[in-house]
């Protein structure tokens, strides 16, 4: 049994490894998961590392060195599947943050001595890089996400993600609508679903994680924030959180500067 | 005639974030030791500056998968120190108990998933469970319980989503325990058959000196609030931190290794806690710790595994009681006026001490911000337990002498990733 499992890998470029956690907390699943893939390389977990290629490689991080923007190509070259996970992998995550500043500033707010560290100017998704065959958003990713995609991939149907907004997910839970009812600024309109409407859940306004939905409409959204009196800087900023960088809550920010 | 070999490990398996050793030996000496961390810098320092002061716990949360709360509740704690705000009596209780989460989710993973199989003999936690799956399986219910404590009171186990600066969003009903509390109390007595394992495994003799630094308050063991303290006389309130310690920027890592000005390296996680606060523990915890002969310093690293159980032990403990004497709060936060100032927040994450300080301004915009992790801290540390520790195994092949330094890397738990950013640094030093 062990030699004709699917071999899977997961590798971290710039993140916090919280997605890739994502992964060791399917606590119920780990063990069947473990019979179902072979976990060849997944340093987070193992100190064995089983020689590629493989069936699957999950990624998480995004890309932020001169080294990793070459080591994402070696990967793909080795992957049958490429998934990238999260919204490090899928955006640039936060930190691409600098990608709308100097990070040569930033290198020196930060560092003693800027020489020693090696960066790019900018931080960017994995498929600016490589072509990817499923990008799972959410900062972090939903562990049952992680599962669907993997298992659906492994025996070849489309896996079902929804790409419906936050706020269709706040239909399905009867939620009071924080943004109608509460006058809170919530991004729900305009953010894919996929955590379970959490945000509004806990009586506050969405803030974006699992990054823009499909169809967004990002001018009306921003229509909606300013009527509710708030601040430009401060739309521009809900649009820069964790999925700054993807369209296109990229331009909406960009517009509002 | 001189031998020289070295020995790398380019990237550390079991550990979060992504680091390197590198070990150069002379004629059965060690020449040099070196922890390495390659993580990509992501620069949170600079882009907080310019934020809304309420965006700083989501922000800063996102440094850390593994221990958000931490992160949360140092950011969450130093604003309201501007702002002259104290969050008391139920309100305090739940931060505590999504503590007490983080710690069971964060300790078990450590214990069980990524230390015991290096004392053990076995790659990971997955071989381990062909042997032994009845004990993987008690692990992972028992990091699904503090993963439980973390979704309800946050609304998910990773990055949750509820606590703000004065409270919190929503607070729950009593009645939502209820579930929970039941396996809280299977957990409670299955984490202390946990300590009886942990305190089974073989453990290499390596005593050390270590100056050992963490919160300490006088009724309670430290998550969110307490003075700083040491077992060498430091005493000070954590407004302090920057006057006793300082950042070293070396060009081996993307990390500032910090050090104890005037002191040297010092240590901080379960072990500089648990010697510093043993008498704060919980009565059932200290009979735990009895029974199993851990009332008493601990200054071997390795032993750090039953440490971190006998925390676990606690944490459960603790998450009880909090849960038994809940009353739903009227309000879920306490309200303030925003006005500037600079405020600093130090609590304990399951590897120790992280320490945050921020100045606003007075429309609530963040200007600067420093933030201290617990590995940063303990990096220095970890290489002179190395460089002690080889010589003692020196004998040993390559591929054991490896993993046995692996391993007491991994008495850290360390958590490069957090560790990989960093602060201001005013002065040069050479």
């Amino acid at each position: 049994m062990a030699n004709d499992r699917p071999k899977l890998a997961v590798w971290k470029f710039a993140s916090c490894d919280g997605c890739q956690l994502s992964l060791l907390d399917c606590e119920d699943e780990l063990l069947a998961v473990s019979q179902a893939v072979h976990i060849a390389n997944f340093p987070e977990a193992s100190r064995e590392v089983v020689p590629g290629p493989y069936e699957i490689s999950l990624v998480e991080g995004s890309v932020t060195t001169p080294h990793d923007a070459e080591r994402i190509k070696e990967i793909r070259e080795i992957s049958d599947l490429v998934i990238t996970i999260g919204a490090c992998a899928t955006s640039g995550g936060i930190q691409a943050l600098r990608n709308f500043s100097d990070v040569k500033e930033f290198t020196n707010i930060v560092y003693a001595n800027p020489q020693f560290i090696d960066t790019l100017d900018q931080s960017h998704p994995i498929s600016d890089y490589i072509n990817v065959d499923f990008e799972l958003r959410g900062c972090p990713i939903d562990k049952y996400q992680l599962l669907e995609v993997v298992i659906s991939l492994l025996s070849g149907k489309r896996p079902n993600i929804p790409t419906h907004s936050v706020c269709m997910d706040c239909k399905l839970k009867l939620n009071t609508c924080v943004l109608v009812a509460g006058n809170e600024p919530c991004l729900g309109p305009v953010t894919q679903a996929g955590c379970g409407a959490i945000c509004p859940s806990f009586n506050r306004g969405c803030y974006g994680c699992f990054g823009p939905q499909d169809s967004a409409n990002t001018d009306s959204m921003t229509e909606i924030w300013q009527n509710l009196g708030v601040e430009n800087e401060t739309i521009l900023q809900a649009f820069r959180g964790f999925n700054g960088f993807l369209e296109p809550f990229k331009s909406a920010g960009e517009r509002l500067e | 005639m001189s031998n020289t070999k070295t020995i790398k490990v380019d990237y550390l398996a079991r550990v979060e974030g992504e680091g390197a050793l590198f070990i150069k030996i002379k004629d059965n000496k060690l020449e040099e030791c070196q922890l390495k961390i390659f993580e990509p810098p992501r620069f949170f320092e600079a882009f907080l500056r310019g934020r809304q002061f309420t965006e700083a716990p989501d922000i800063a949360a996102r440094i850390c998968g593994i221990c958000p709360i931490a992160y949360i509740m140092s950011s969450i704690h130093a604003m309201e120190q501007i702002l002259g705000i104290e969050v008391g009596g139920q309100l305090r209780e739940l931060r505590r108990l999504i503590y007490c989460g983080e710690w069971i989710e964060s300790h078990v993973l450590h214990v069980f998933m990524l230390h015991a199989p290096d004392f053990l003999g076995y790659q990971d936690a997955i071989q381990l469970a062909g042997d032994k799956p009845e004990l993987v399986k008690m692990a992972l219910r028992l990091k699904k319980a503090g993963n439980e404590i973390v979704r309800l009171l946050g609304g998910r186990e990773i990055h949750p989503i509820n606590n703000k600066v004065g409270g919190f969003y929503k607070v729950p009903d009593k009645k939502d325990f209820s579930n929970l509390l039941e396996e809280l109390k299977w957990a409670r007595d299955a984490s202390i058959e946990a300590v009886k394992v942990a305190n089974s495994l073989p453990c290499p003799d390596f005593d050390q000196d270590y100056e050992f630094v963490s919160l300490h308050h006088p009724d309670e063991y430290p998550f969110n609030e307490g003075r700083i303290i040491s077992n060498r006389g430091l005493d000070i309130d954590i407004k302090d931190y920057e006057n006793h310690f300082e950042e070293i920027h070396v060009a081996h890592s993307n990390a500032l290794q910090s050090v104890h000005k005037n002191h040297g390296n010092y240590l901080v996680g379960p072990l500089a806690r648990y010697n510093l606060n043993y008498n704060q523990l919980s009565d059932l915890t200290k009979q735990v710790a009895v029974d199993n002969g851990y009332d008493r310093q601990v200054i071997n690293p390795f032993q750090s595994i039953v440490v971190r159980s006998l925390e676990t032990v606690y944490a459960f403990d603790e998450a009880i009681r909090i849960i038994e004497n809940y009353e739903k709060p009227a309000k879920a936060s306490v309200e303030y006026e925003i006005q500037a100032g600079v405020g600093y927040g130090c609590t304990e994450a399951p590897r120790g001490s992280l320490y945050h300080r921020y100045e606003i301004d007075e429309q609530g915009i963040i200007k600067t911000a420093k933030i201290v992790p617990p590995t940063a801290q303990n990096q220095s540390r970890i290489e002179e337990d190395l460089s002690n520790f080889i010589p003692k195994f020196i004998h040993l092949d390559d591929d054991d002498l490896t993993w046995k330094c692996e391993q007491a890397v991994r008495n850290y738990d360390p958590c490069i990733s957090c560790a990989t950013h960093f602060l201001k640094l005013d002065i040069q030093r050479n």
